[in-house]
Order: structure tokens, then C-alpha cells, then sequence
């Protein structure tokens, strides 16, 4: 009775106000963010563009990419699709269900490293707005870092010393990560601190074309590293699964939390202990400093919306600075890549956006290109990362099978 | 018989067409989902290729027989635990003597209703290191030193994963052979009491080779259940079915490639491979037990 008013009532606002109401659709794997969109940035939007009302319509994370693909196909997928960084979404592109949007204005807010991620090959079109990146780096128990009289560290030493420490004193277990999962292994582990020896965009750019290999000092020594994190993971840490990790880490049972940005705004309302966060280490003091500043969003457009109209200009504000600084603010941890800087109030989310200006940014090695054929790098990579730190092979075996993996259908690496 | 008998036709056509629709439409359509590829957006014809690539190339094939091993192994210890445990349950339910046998035969068969992803979850917490009961119970009797992380051992997850199925589905051989056992006239057990057959040895020489039948229905009834299987390993391990695809049967193999995962996208025609090569080893296996087995089995008219 109530929806049945509230809906008359709404149809007639609509006559009131002559505009033929537009509907908007948007498909998302970001569920977690459903309070936030229909509470924060589908009522901003609304508010100054009357006549368009925007729908958000979440699918569970694992499941996005088919279900997408199987509406896209049917012809029943939203107007405006979140798109995943890299191969997902140029597949999409390619097969004509993303829209060109290289004429809009707001594309000019972004730099070509935050769009590269949703372009093609040559970067002659690009297909979705660069919403947020993601940091890599590692959140700290601050409590117990001062409890045992820890500095932070910042040298490859340092951060072995500490954990040393750490696991002398025997209150906390040194670092909260598990193998279960295998992709924290890969993406908390080699990816956080390999730019560190790989230098960044210089050396994933290398890869790509062709003149570095994984067989590489610079690609193998991560592992060798990874390798010697195995002592100061928890008991068990092999059936350790990702909410286990977290779990222990916001418990207060674990000082160091290999860590995405992402965690922040939950490991904020979980955690009731002071953190911090720093950026992987570095081999030598003063060495240039490299972090994963991952390209994790962007929107696009459904070639085959009904309202691309509303659709467009619905894409235009998400590339303004009113939306990042809403989007930032309300999501720590999920920075905008948009060119205007946002101020951020969350420290962490602070500290970790700092590191923008100290250190080089790049992306995820695996990611872009190199993970298109078969054997799939990226998930290789998961597989290598494990077997690294439970030292069931040595590095440069890894970094040897994934060469061969690679080259075996990549040309530039034959 | 010219004539068309239309009621059989009209009472046959519901589940035909049904059937036909959920069944042998999907089936004959994956069988020939196999026979194509994507090449620049555009399905074509590659005849057996991609059978070709899945059992000559080993970046396939490695996976392949890696699954495959995995599944037999998975099979074969449903086989010498599951049903072995299930018979000699059955047989203890159904001696007369046994008080709460309606109890007991509920309660071990409710694990076989649950959902697999309750079941996985279950276990996963029961075995974990960091909250689970099992490495404390295990210092309570004071053999702590036997646990180990089960689920992410290489040489472990596997046999820990098929143990948990077979406590999951132990139900189901227990009640078909139950069945079976309660089917057994009393007067065949008397008659053999009077030639000095009782207790143990009435097991072995009467009612085991009564309820063999049945015992040869529970096995291919596992056989096809196990090489189908993937829910359990999926909810436990994950689509990549770690630690290093120890625990990687076929299901998951075919699941991972048709639908992709993480950065892999899927390929609906190498996993439509798999899925054939699935089928064909399930039809396969039924057809050993039919014609090999099953024909040359005793029955006993009771």
C-alpha cells in the first residue's frame, strides 16, 4: 500500500515536472559498495541531474564476469558497466559491447597510465572512465609496533630485523598471511614489493616488449625474498585462508598485514588498535622507491543501452572531480585516479596515497597483455608465489617454468 | 500394428520433452560446442583440435591427467572407505538386538541433505589451524604433534577432501544396503541356523551374497558421483583447487577452463572438450560395470 503511494506519488512528481524520466542501470562486482552508492553517489547525482534516476545493480565479485558476459549477450545487461582493469574489458570491447568514449570531455581529467588500463593495444580508443586504483604496501599493528620498541622500517633489512623481533618477543605472530588462497601470495606478496626489484613501469614495460624475461635477476629475486617469509607467517599458515589472515591481523594477533588499500575501510571498523602503513621496502636506504598503484575500476558504456543519452552524462560526472572527491572519501582505501587531487581524510588512506609523490607508480606486472593466452601468467604467478614461500621449488625454477609458460604463446618472448 | 497408439504417445511426450529439453538437447549440444573455436569473434569448425590440444599439448594435458589422477584417486578411496564403512554400518542397523537404530540411522544419514558449501565451510573451519577444533582436540588426548595444516599440504588435501565426502555421503550406501539386508527373508537365515551358519560367519555366507547386487549399484553409483564431483572441492579450495591443483579433479579442471577465472577468460569450447572427455570416461566406466560386470552376477530368487 505504502510502495503502491509512494510510487503514485512519484509518477506524479514526474508529470509535474514534463521531463520524460530516463532510467539508468549500473552492473557492478562491487556489492560491498551498495550502501554507498544508493546512499552517497546515486542521490548526488541525482540531485543535480533531474529526470535521470540511476539504478545500481551489484553481482557477487566471483561470479560478474560470466554473468556479465551471459547478459551482454542476451541483450539484458545495464546501460553502464564497471569494468574490470585490462583483458576482461577489452574483450568486451572487441566483441562490440563497450562504447568508444575517447569524444568525451571528461576522458581529458585522466593520465594515460590511469586510462591505459581500459584502451586498446595501440591506445587509439579508450572504453571506460578510470573510477579508482588500488595500493599495495603493508598495514602495522602501530600499538604493538611501539609495545616492542619497533621502528618502521624502511631498508629490506630493517624489515627482516623487525619481523625478527617480532617473533623473538613471541606475543604476535610476525605477519598475517596464508597460502590457502594462493592469490594474496601473488598480489599481497610478489606484486607488493617486486616493483621494488623489477624498477617499476621500466621493467614490466621490458617485459612486454619483449626485452626482459622472468628467468631475470630481477624477476626471480622476489621470490627468493617470498621465500624467507615463510618463518614468520602464523602456524598453519598453508590452510590459512584470506578472512583467516584478516581476521588475525584485526584481532590484534598479527603486527604486519601484507595489505591492498582496499582493506582499509574494513580493517577500520574491525580493528580497535592504532595502525599504520608502509611502503614495501626498499634493498638499500635511499634506493628509488616503486609501488603497485593498480588500476582496479573504470565505467563504461553498454553499446546497446537504450539510454545513452543519460547514460553519457551519468559517465561525464563520474570523470568530474565532484565524484572522485565523494568517491575517495567515501571508500578509503579505493583512491580516484582523476588528474584533480582529492583530499582524503582517513589517515591511513592518507598515508597510503602519499606515496604517490615519494615513489614511482606501476601497475600489476601480470596484468596487462601478459596474461591474454594460455598458460595464464596471472594464475601462474598465484601458483609460483605459493610454491616460493613453502619452499617446495627454488626461485629460479619458478622463474624458469613461468618463462616457458610465457613464451610458449607470447611472441615477443620467443 | 499400423495403428498409432496416441495415448502411449501423449503420455509419453511430457517427460520426453522435458527431458529432451534439460537433458539430451545440452548434452548433444556440449558434445558439439567441442568441435568449434573462437578465432577473432567468429566461431568456426575445427573438427577434433581442440581434443587434439587437450590431450597432445601438455600444457593441457599435463592438467588433464594431473585431474584425472586425482579423480581415480578421489574414487578409490570412496570406494575401499566409503562403502565398506556403509555395509558395516548397515549391517549393525539391521541386527535386531540394536536399540536407537532409528536414531542412529538418522543421524548419519543428515550430513548426505546438507548443502556442499555448508559442508566445505564446515570442515574448513573444523580443520583450520587458526580457529579449528581439530588441533585442539588432538592436544587434549595429547597428540598434538600429529596435526598438520591438511588442507594446504600438497601431499594431504586431496585424502582429506575425499575423507570429507565420504562422511558426508556414507549415508547413502548404508541405507541402499539396509534396504537390501531388510529385504532378506527370515526363513533363508533359519534355514541356515539349523545347518550351523549363525552370527559372523551368516554375514559372509548369506546375506553378503544377497545384498552384492546392491553393492554393485552403490559403486557405479559412486563412480559417476565421483567423476562429476566438483561442489566440495570448489567450496573448500576454490576454483584453482589448491595447494598447487593437488586437489584439482575433473570438474574443477572443466569448471576453471569454460568459465574462466581471474584473469584467464573462459573458453566455452576447450571446456565443452573436457566435458566430453568427462562423459566418455563416465560412459565408459558404466559400460564396464554393465556388460562386464553386472551380467555375470549371481541373483538369488528370495
Amino acid at each position: 500500500m505504502h510502495m503502491k503511494t509512494m510510487s503514485i506519488a512519484l509518477a506524479g512528481a514526474i508529470l509535474a515536472t514534463g521531463a520524460a524520466a530516463q532510467e539508468i542501470t549500473i552492473e557492478s562486482w562491487r556489492n560491498d559498495d551498495l550502501a554507498l552508492w544508493q546512499e552517497k553517489i546515486i542521490p548526488a547525482f541525482e540531485a543535480a541531474h533531474p529526470g535521470i534516476t540511476v539504478n545500481f545493480s551489484p553481482t557477487a565479485p566471483a561470479e560478474y564476469n560470466a554473468v556479465l558476459n551471459s547478459k551482454l549477450e542476451a541483450g539484458s545487461a545495464g546501460d553502464l558497466i564497471t569494468c574490470r582493469p585490462f583483458d576482461a574489458s577489452l574483450a568486451l570491447y572487441d566483441a562490440g559491447h563497450l562504447t568508444d568514449l575517447d569524444d568525451m570531455e571528461a576522458m581529458s581529467n585522466f593520465s594515460d597510465v590511469a586510462k591505459s588500463a581500459w584502451q586498446t593495444d595501440d591506445g587509439s580508443a579508450s572504453f571506460c572512465v578510470p573510477m579508482a586504483s588500488v595500493i599495495h604496501g603493508f598495514i602495522y599493528n602501530a600499538d604493538a609496533f611501539a609495545e616492542l620498541g619497533i621502528e618502521v622500517p624502511s631498508t629490506e633489512a630493517e624489515f627482516f630485523a623487525a619481523l625478527d623481533k617480532i617473533k623473538e618477543d613471541g606475543t604476535y605472530i610476525p605477519m598475517a598471511m596464508g597460502t590457502n588462497d594462493q592469490w594474496e601470495a601473488a598480489t599481497m606478496g610478489y606484486n607488493n614489493i617486486g616493483p621494488n626489484y623489477w624498477k617499476g613501469e621500466e621493467g614490466r614495460r621490458a617485459l612486454i616488449a619483449g626485452e626482459q624475461k622472468l628467468t631475470d635477476e630481477a624477476w626471480v629475486a622476489p621470490y627468493a625474498t617470498l621465500a624467507k617469509w615463510a618463518d614468520y607467517l602464523g602456524d598453519g599458515y598453508e590452510a590459512q585462508t584470506y578472512p583467516d589472515s584478516q581476521n588475525l591481523f584485526t584481532l590484534g594477533r598479527a603486527a604486519v598485514y601484507p595489505a591492498g588499500s582496499w582493506e582499509i575501510s574494513g580493517f577500520n571498523a574491525q580493528a580497535d588498535f592504532a595502525m599504520g602503513a608502509f611502503k614495501p621496502p626498499v634493498q638499500n636506504a635511499g634506493d628509488t622507491c616503486y609501488i603497485s598503484d593498480h588500476t582496479d575500476i573504470g565505467l563504461g558504456m553498454n553499446a546497446a543501452s537504450a539510454n545513452p543519452e543519460a547514460a553519457r552524462t551519468f559517465l561525464a560526472w563520474v570523470g568530474s572531480p565532484e565524484f572522485a572527491s565523494i568517491f575517495g572519501n567515501a571508500l578509503p582505501g579505493f583512491f580516484p585516479l582523476s588528474n584533480t587531487p582529492v583530499e582524503l581524510e582517513d589517515p591511513l588512506a592518507k598515508e597510503f596515497i602519499g606515496w604517490r609523490g615519494e615513489c614511482e607508480s606501476t601497475i600489476r606486472s601480470t596484468y596487462q597483455i601478459l596474461s591474454r593466452g594460455t598458460p595464464n601468467l596471472e594464475n601462474d604467478t598465484w601458483g609460483a608465489s605459493v610454491a616460493a614461500i613453502k619452499g617446495t621449488e627454488s626461485p629460479a625454477d619458478l622463474g624458469a617454468k613461468l618463462q616457458e609458460g610465457l613464451a610458449s604463446w607470447y611472441a615477443p618472448q620467443q | 500394428m499400423s495403428r498409432i497408439r496416441w495415448h502411449i504417445v501423449v503420455f509419453l511426450a511430457p517427460a520426453v520433452i522435458v527431458y529432451t529439453a534439460v537433458m539430451i538437447f545440452p548434452l548433444f549440444n556440449t558434445l558439439r560446442l567441442a568441435l568449434y573455436s573462437r578465432v577473432d569473434q567468429e566461431r568456426i569448425f575445427v573438427g577434433l583440435q581442440n581434443f587434439q590440444s587437450l590431450f597432445g599439448d601438455p600444457i593441457w594435458s599435463d592438467q588433464f591427467w594431473n585431474a584425472l589422477g586425482n579423480n581415480f584417486w578421489f574414487f578409490i578411496i570412496h570406494m575401499l572407505v566409503q562403502n565398506p564403512i556403509g555395509i558395516a554400518l548397515a549391517a549393525i542397523l539391521s541386527h535386531p538386538r540394536l536399540r536407537f537404530a532409528a536414531l542412529y540411522r538418522s543421524a548419519i544419514f543428515i550430513p548426505t541433505i546438507l548443502s556442499f558449501v555448508i559442508v566445505g565451510f564446515a570442515w574448513k573451519l573444523i580443520l583450520s589451524p587458526i580457529w579449528g577444533i581439530a588441533p585442539s582436540m588432538l592436544d587434549f588426548v595429547g597428540l598434538k604433534s600429529l596435526y598438520a595444516p591438511w588442507l594446504g599440504k600438497e601431499e594431504y588435501a586431496l585424502t582429506t577432501l575425499a575423507l570429507v565426502s565420504v562422511w558426508q555421503f556414507v549415508g547413502i550406501p548404508m541405507m541402499l544396503i539396509y534396504a537390501a539386508l531388510l529385504s532378506i527373508p527370515e526363513e533363508i537365515l533359519e534355514a541356515g541356523e539349523i545347518d550351523g551358519i549363525t552370527g559372523a560367519s551368516s554375514f559372509w555366507k548369506i546375506k553378503l551374497p544377497l545384498i552384492l547386487p546392491s553393492i554393485g549399484i552403490i559403486s557405479i553409483l559412486t563412480f559417476v558421483g565421483n567423476f562429476n564431483a566438483f561442489d566440495l572441492i570448489y567450496a573448500a579450495q576454490g576454483a584453482l583447487a589448491g595447494p598447487d591443483f593437488s586437489t584439482d579433479i575433473l570438474g574443477t579442471f572443466m569448471y576453471r577452463t569454460f568459465f574462466g577465472f581471474q584473469l584467464q577468460l573462459g573458453d566455452p569450447h576447450m571446456g565443452s572438450a573436457i566435458a566430453s572427455a568427462m562423459f566418455a570416461i563416465i560412459l565408459v566406466g558404466v559400460c564396464i560395470y554393465l556388460f562386464g560386470i553386472q551380467t555375470r552376477m549371481r541373483r538369488y530368487q528370495l
